[in-house]
């Protein structure tokens, strides 16, 4: 068993009054920052799409890394979600007028995209590993040529004209909502059904666990919270078509996940936004104002030869980095451990981690 | 009637194409059960490798196929010894997950290189003939005699040949096959030669028949591949072959008798279902599992 990282950083865990703190403190942010429009509009979007990937990330990290499965279905899910909730917020609920409906619409598109999830469950009950990567692929597909085939949806040329209703509040409070509830979910009795499917399904089902019932529920979670990162997601970029759903998409939240390491819900944070912030940060512009404090006979070659290439080669730079990571870290910035914070007190105690042995998780082989 | 032979003469087209990809899946599936996604963005680099050599170069048609297979089998085992196997000991995931990587980064790079879509000449004098109705163009004639002799070659190497016959120890038992003096080393990077390599020549034929190439092309052909092998039963060369004359025969058939954005819902769907049904693919043996 790995220990978890508090060893050393009691402050982190032993302090019960920091949480709540610090949450009242985001909160007042979320408000203060649009608010006064501090940096400035550009920051506060970014902020907005690291709250909406981390949303995505953890919530994929549940079937990914807490369960052990291989699934590419979750841009699937975030465009039900996304176009559950555009279609109530453009022809349905009064939000011209009533603003504060909007969560009615991202708990919808978040129960619509949960409700679909049992189309990828139930055939996981008898399929796993790469034969379920195929059958979640396909459910993507389907979810894509579906939405390309339905004319009252806008068709291949998608929907404009969503209203831009996602907030900084709203982000922050989706995502503080997400990360509780996965944490709760991985940390309840279900949740060691989910991580005793991941080690041995056959297993644990003779150990009595209802895998059937953990499955449905595990990924019924995963994809509400998908399903409300893409409401969000629609909400933000006013545009939504079902190219933007496609399997790009689907990969950069793997590349999340992994980045940010499997089981573990720090490093889904961390992941998604290191991500985020360093996609954004390797454009040439931002580059260039970051990098502006060096003295010019560095800075004026630097800029001429490389920073004003970056507007193309920074996607080259990001899967090289990505690659290197995997050579020299296998399992992500945090795999296998976890911040002692999202740890129960009693685990903790018992010195129970993030919960993932260090042998590989392969399925047994018959010889 | 004709309309039928027509149309099974473009699925056999279609069909080659991703068989000569599934093929490069199946096999480094076969013997590290790992799944490659960078394959399809091999594929592309392949048809971009056709058009360096065929605009940039000016070579004939022959030349042309070699030059790129070459360059793909080079490519596939840069990317196993630089990617693939200092990660042999890891997780899988962590595999899969640099795959994509190195998918991405090919993408990206090509497109940094080559940020327009280019067009590739025909390098063939095209004749078309004529049999009751039913036309058949030497490229098509090309592309599926060509792809079913790669087919027949690698089934062949692998099934007759002591390299085939140290590919198929491998993926049978990692333990014990190198303390037979197999070198596992080279053998997996043959492997990875002898997959990019078809998956060269597919990309060049791809883009002799559908001329216009772009980096992210590999993506959607990729995948389609790699479910072409799963149908098969992955990790079965005979299988991949199979599943990729299914795949293409249905998407063609699709095409051909509705409207064509129906293709990926059909072809997706009856593709959920089979695997439902038989969930190790047509070939595929279930592996019973230990607990």
């Amino acid at each position: 068993m790995i220990a978890p990282l508090h060893d050393g950083r009691a402050w982190l865990t032993a302090q019960r009054w920091l949480l709540p703190v610090l949450l009242l403190l985001g909160l007042g942010l979320s408000f203060a920052i649009p608010q006064y429009n501090f940096p400035n509009k550009y920051i506060q979007l970014i902020i907005m799409y690291v709250g909406i990937n981390i949303i995505l990330t953890v919530s994929l990290n549940l079937v990914n890394g807490y369960m052990g499965e291989f699934s590419l279905a979750h841009a699937g899910f975030m465009a039900i979600g996304a176009y559950t909730a555009a279609l109530l917020t453009m022809r349905v609920l009064p939000v011209a007028d009533y603003p504060w409906l909007f969560p009615l619409a991202v708990l919808a598109g978040g129960l619509m995209a949960a409700l679909f999830s049992f189309l990828v469950a139930i055939p996981s009950f008898k399929i796993r590993g790469d034969y379920l990567a195929i059958i979640t692929l396909a459910f993507l597909m389907i979810v894509k040529s579906v939405i390309e085939n339905i004319d009252y949806l806008g068709g291949p040329r998608g929907m404009p004209g969503i209203r831009k209703l996602t907030t900084l509040p709203w982000t922050f409070f989706w995502t503080v909502l997400s990360v509780w509830a996965v944490r709760n979910f991985v940390y309840s009795n279900y949740g060691r059904g989910v991580l005793s499917i991941r080690e041995d399904e056959i297993a644990s089902d003779l150990m009595s666990v209802n895998t059937h019932r953990v499955k449905f529920l595990a990924f019924a979670l995963s994809a509400f919270f998908a399903g409300v990162a893409g409401a969000l997601f629609a909400h933000v970029l006013q545009f939504i078509s079902p190219r933007v759903f496609d399997i790009i998409k689907t990969t950069d939240i793997l590349i999340m996940v992994y980045l940010g390491g499997i089981a573990s819900i720090a490093g889904s944070m961390l992941g998604a936004t290191v991500f985020t912030v360093l996609l954004e940060v390797l454009r040439p512009s931002n580059t260039a104002a970051l990098l502006s404090w060096l003295p010019d006979f560095i800075f004026d070659p630097l800029n001429e030869y490389f920073i004003q290439h970056l507007g193309i080669w920074r996607m080259v730079i990001m899967p090289l980095l990505l690659v290197l990571l995997m050579l020299f870290r296998p399992r992500g910035i945090m795999g296998l451990r976890e911040f002692g914070w999202f740890v129960p007190r009693l685990d903790r105690e018992a010195g129970v981690g993030a919960v993932l042995p260090e042998k590989d998780h392969e399925p047994a082989r018959s010889q | 009637m004709t309309y039928w032979f027509q149309q099974i003469l473009n699925a056999l087209q279609l069909s080659s194409i991703y068989g000569l990809i599934a093929l490069g899946y199946t096999m480094v599936y076969g013997i590290l059960t790992m799944i490659n996604f960078a394959h399809g963005d091999v594929f592309m680099v392949g048809a971009f490798f056709c058009f360096i050599a065929a605009v940039m170069l000016g070579l004939p048609f022959l030349p042309t196929l070699l030059l790129t297979i070459l360059g793909t089998a080079l490519l596939g085992t840069t990317i196993e010894r630089v990617a693939y196997k200092p990660l042999r000991q890891a997780p899988r995931v962590s595999a899969i997950i640099t795959a994509l990587g190195v998918g991405i980064f090919l993408e990206n790079f090509t497109l940094a290189l080559a940020p327009y879509p280019q067009h590739i000449p025909p390098l063939l004098d095209n004749i078309t003939w004529t049999l009751g109705g039913v036309t058949l163009s030497s490229l098509q004639l090309i592309i599926i005699v060509l792809s079913l002799g790669l087919m027949f070659l690698l089934d062949y190497i692998v099934y007759r040949t002591p390299v085939g016959m140290a590919m198929r120890a491998i993926s049978w038992d990692k333990t014990f096959v190198p303390l037979m003096g197999v070198p596992v080393d080279s053998i997996i990077s043959i492997t990875f030669a002898i997959g990019a390599g078809l998956a060269g020549a597919a990309g060049a034929m791809y883009g002799l028949a559908y001329p216009v190439i772009d980096p992210y092309m590999g993506i959607m052909v990729g995948w389609k591949a790699f479910i072409a092998a799963v149908v098969g039963g992955i990790g079965n060369i005979r299988g991949a072959m199979i599943g990729s004359f299914i795949l293409g025969t249905v998407e063609i058939m699709v095409v051909a008798f509705f409207p064509s954005t129906y293709r990926d819902f059909v072809a997706f769907t009856l593709l959920l279902l089979l695997i439902v049904i038989r969930p190790y693919g047509i070939l595929g043996q279930p592996r019973t599992q230990k607990v």
